[in-house]
């Protein structure tokens, strides 16, 4: 099949391909339908663009009469706020009454919920998809053109991936595509426009902090590989600034007063939450049949020793991409790192999964055999540890 | 690779369930419920819903056959006095029935192209399997029509490795199953007393073949006729009082006819001398045309006579050379006609053409392009049967995707 993809217009193929299945997988239901009162993440998507449409930013992530933060508060980093205003400018003008202020909870009517998928649709194709592509062109220089496509179609084709944006719905593969980017950018060389992606990408969604262990170990061992002292002083020195300016812009209404600031900062780590969410395949879920850890610790010491194990499991892959920077490197210590955030970290979510899971994919053709065999289970196995959560969402059908 | 393009179609047709569904859905649904609670006498004469049955016996045994398995899905469903019952379960038992049945269309795929060497196989099972025609049709619109092709693709095989007798005698169990076929039937009978009836013994091949096709016509028929419904059914079968074309206009000769009226008509108004009454019932456009305002009409048998007319070139070289390599393309060929000049064709029917065409198209480069140029042009024109904004992108995707594939 995959030689099918060598010529350009396969490309093409390919592409369309995953749209059509989004687009069909976006005909089922989804996270939240019709069960009152508080729906699911449809409705807090639909709710966030509500909320930013008709409340000023200062308001955002203020509790307020109009924004009830206990009613899905934003609790995303600014970058997702902007991005749920913009389509909802997008929207407002097909379905008014979708987002008039406090009146329009739980609206949700067959063509609202088809606006919002083609928005889901439109982010993967403007972001996730270019990213993918560069990251591919960029990891596979010149090898063969089968193994390029086998390794866009894996990722492009992330069943994990297409049932929780498509199906349950959410914009992870924003998030995702642009830490692709960044580590396309950044395996090409162009650690500056990699810097600035990946801080946008944590701007959007705070669980792109898995990977900042492998970026700050890959950027900090590459400058620190230049030949003269000032060189790397002056590396470091931009890319520091280049973090500074990114998270700057992204939060520039937000830092007028420290107040403010502090209400999204509070949004963002939800401490008050628990260990994990329902089910998830990760260390403190899966062995609290044996050991029930929320009842014999507190949570403060809960939240230490999940900082400890993970620092514990990251800091060996960080290390050596430290001191051996690579471009296959990066993406194994991507995969490590967060793959032990999602194992060990506190208050880890089941579709955290997927964050392991796009730099695997990435690796593809490198021939290490134990890789081999995870790339070849860890899809499978990914999506049926969101088993539960789509089973909530009467998603029950998976595709290979 | 094969098998990899038939899970995949699969998973994509599962995809497709909760998708718009046409009125034809209700139909079959309500085919079930006469067929299992009603007792044969009744099948053809029930009018409790307004979808009454209007395919012939074996299609109706193959709705009684879905529904003993249906009872333990959802009873509700097989009640003829629950119209428009659409239950989840109901949904998911009927358009996986639709699945299921294609296993007929996939294993006939399998077996007409056993014989290819393999990158072309694998590209005539896409052809066949993934044709985006039949999934618009069946897996949104709602149809069986990947059971009756795949038969047809059995049959065509068959006949095509020279295998006559088995050939004509699945082509009658089509028949019996949809009537639409018959107009393949020429081209089937004059290959078959060409080529199935020469030799030494060629009367009784002739004897043969007769007994087997008239017992395939008497199982299917027998019962209707000795409960003297026999006019009945056949009434139900063929509805002339329809009109010449279907809701939507076909992409036939008919269509150009009944646009030369319009114009006609049009123009006749602009020079101050409108055309006679029956304009005005004319102008709806999407109601069955029946009466024309300025050109004659057109009766059932006059269109008869023109796909007759258009198919006697391809009969009388069937008679003088009957070959069964080129079987496939006169088999296409007289869908064809029927579908340009037939009488209430729907538009639908162009599949018959270009799924028997997909089994010649991977043999040479021009036969490639002709079935592009066609596929391309058919599955065209089926995208207006499906309407609804969700269904847009899809259906675009699924006719770009597989559009230039070949």
């Amino acid at each position: 099949m995959f030689k099918v993809f060598q010529r350009p217009i396969c490309l093409l193929y390919l592409l369309a391909t995953a749209t059509l299945l989004r687009l069909c997988i976006g005909l089922h239901s989804y996270s939240g339908a019709h069960t009152p009162p508080r729906y699911g993440d449809y409705e807090a998507q639909r709710h966030w663009m509500e909320v930013t449409l008709n409340l000023p930013v200062k308001h955002w992530y203020a509790n307020s009469t109009d924004n009830n933060l206990d009613y899905w508060g934003l609790d995303y980093p600014p970058l997702s706020a902007y991005q749920s205003w913009l389509y909802g400018k997008l929207l407002q003008p097909f379905e008014p009454r979708a987002f008039e202020l406090r009146r329009s909870r739980g609206y949700e009517t067959p063509r609202s919920k088809l606006l919002l998928r083609w928005c889901v649709v439109a982010s993967d194709l403007l972001v996730f998809f270019p990213a993918v592509l560069a990251s591919v062109a960029v990891l596979t220089r010149g090898r063969a053109p089968a193994c390029k496509s086998a390794l866009l179609a894996a990722a492009l084709l992330q069943p994990a991936a297409l049932l929780i944006d498509h199906g349950h719905f959410q914009y992870n593969n924003l998030c995702l595509g642009l830490a692709a980017g960044a580590a396309a950018a950044v395996a090409g060389g162009r650690h500056l426009l990699g810097s600035c992606l990946f801080c946008l990408a944590l701007n959007h969604k705070q669980m792109a902090l898995y990977y900042a262990p492998a970026f700050f170990a890959h950027l900090l061992g590459c400058a620190l590989r230049l030949p003269s002292l000032p060189a790397k002083v002056t590396r470091i020195c931009e890319l520091g600034a280049t973090v500074v300016a990114t998270f700057a812009a992204c939060w520039a209404p937000f830092l007028v007063q420290p107040a403010r600031g502090a209400d999204v900062l509070r949004r963002l780590a939800p401490l008050g939450r628990g260990l994990y969410e329902d089910y998830v395949a990760n260390f403190w879920c899966s062995t609290s049949a044996l050991v029930k850890w929320r009842q014999l610790f507190s949570q403060q010491v809960l939240v230490h020793a999940c900082a400890g194990c993970t620092l514990a499991a990251l800091l060996p892959a960080a290390v050596a991409e430290a001191r051996r920077p690579s471009a296959q490197g990066l993406l194994r210590c991507m995969a490590a790192s967060s793959f032990a955030f999602f194992l060990f970290s506190y208050q880890v979510h089941e579709k955290s999964i997927m964050l392991p899971l796009l730099p695997l994919t990435l690796l593809g053709a490198s021939g290490d055999a134990g890789e081999a065999m995870l790339r070849r289970w860890l899809p499978a196995m990914a999506a049926f540890s969101m088993f539960p959560l789509l089973k909530k969402d009467r998603l029950r059908r998976l595709c290979g | 690779m094969r098998w990899r393009i038939v899970v995949f179609v699969t998973a994509l047709k599962v995809l497709l369930f909760p998708a718009y569904r046409s009125t034809d859905f209700e139909v079959h649904r309500n085919w079930l419920a006469i067929t299992s609670s009603l007792p044969l006498r009744q099948w053809y004469t029930n009018t409790t819903s307004q979808w009454t049955l209007d395919y012939p016996p074996l299609f109706a045994w193959f709705e009684w056959a879905l529904a003993q398995a249906a009872w333990l899905v959802d009873p509700a469903m097989l009640d003829v006095a629950n119209l428009g019952y659409a239950s989840d379960s109901t949904i998911l038992f009927q358009r996986g029935s639709v699945i299921v049945s294609d296993a007929a269309l996939i294993s006939g795929a399998w077996f007409a192209t056993r014989r290819e060497p393999e990158p072309r196989r694998s590209l005539a099972v896409f052809l066949l399997v993934a044709n985006s025609g039949l999934l618009l049709v069946d897996h949104v619109h709602f149809q069986y029509n990947g059971l009756l092709l795949g038969i047809l693709v059995w049959s065509l095989a068959l006949v095509r490795e020279g295998r006559s007798l088995a050939g004509g005698v699945l082509f009658a169990v089509l028949l019996n199953m949809k009537h639409l076929f018959a107009c393949l039937a020429p081209v089937y009978f004059v290959h078959l007393l060409r080529h199935h009836c020469r030799g030494p013994h060629a009367m009784r091949r002739f004897a043969v073949l007769g007994a087997c096709v008239a017992g395939v016509f008497a199982v299917s028929f027998g019962p209707f006729v000795l409960a003297g419904q026999l006019r009945q059914v056949l009434g139900r079968l063929f509805p002339f009082q329809r009109g010449l074309c279907h809701a939507y206009w076909a992409a036939n000769v008919w269509a150009l006819y009944a646009a030369a009226d319009k114009a006609l008509a049009a123009g006749l108004q602009l020079l101050g001398r409108p055309a006679a009454a029956p304009a005005a019932n004319l102008t709806g456009g999407l109601v069955g045309v029946s009466s024309f305002a300025v050109l004659p009409d057109v009766s059932p048998a006059a269109a008869l006579a023109l796909v007759l007319a258009a198919l006697a070139p391809c009969l009388v070289r069937l008679w003088r050379a009957p070959d069964p390599a080129g079987f496939v393309h006169a088999v296409a060929y007289a869908a064809m006609c029927s579908f340009m000049a037939g009488y209430h064709v729907h538009e639908k029917a162009a599949l018959m053409v270009t799924v028997p065409l997909a089994l010649d198209a991977i043999r040479s480069r021009p036969a490639a392009r002709d079935w592009l140029f066609l596929s391309a042009t058919a599955h065209y024109a089926l995208l207006p049967l499906l309407f609804t904004l969700a269904e847009y992108p899809i259906k675009v995707l699924i006719y770009g995707i597989y559009t230039p594939k070949a």
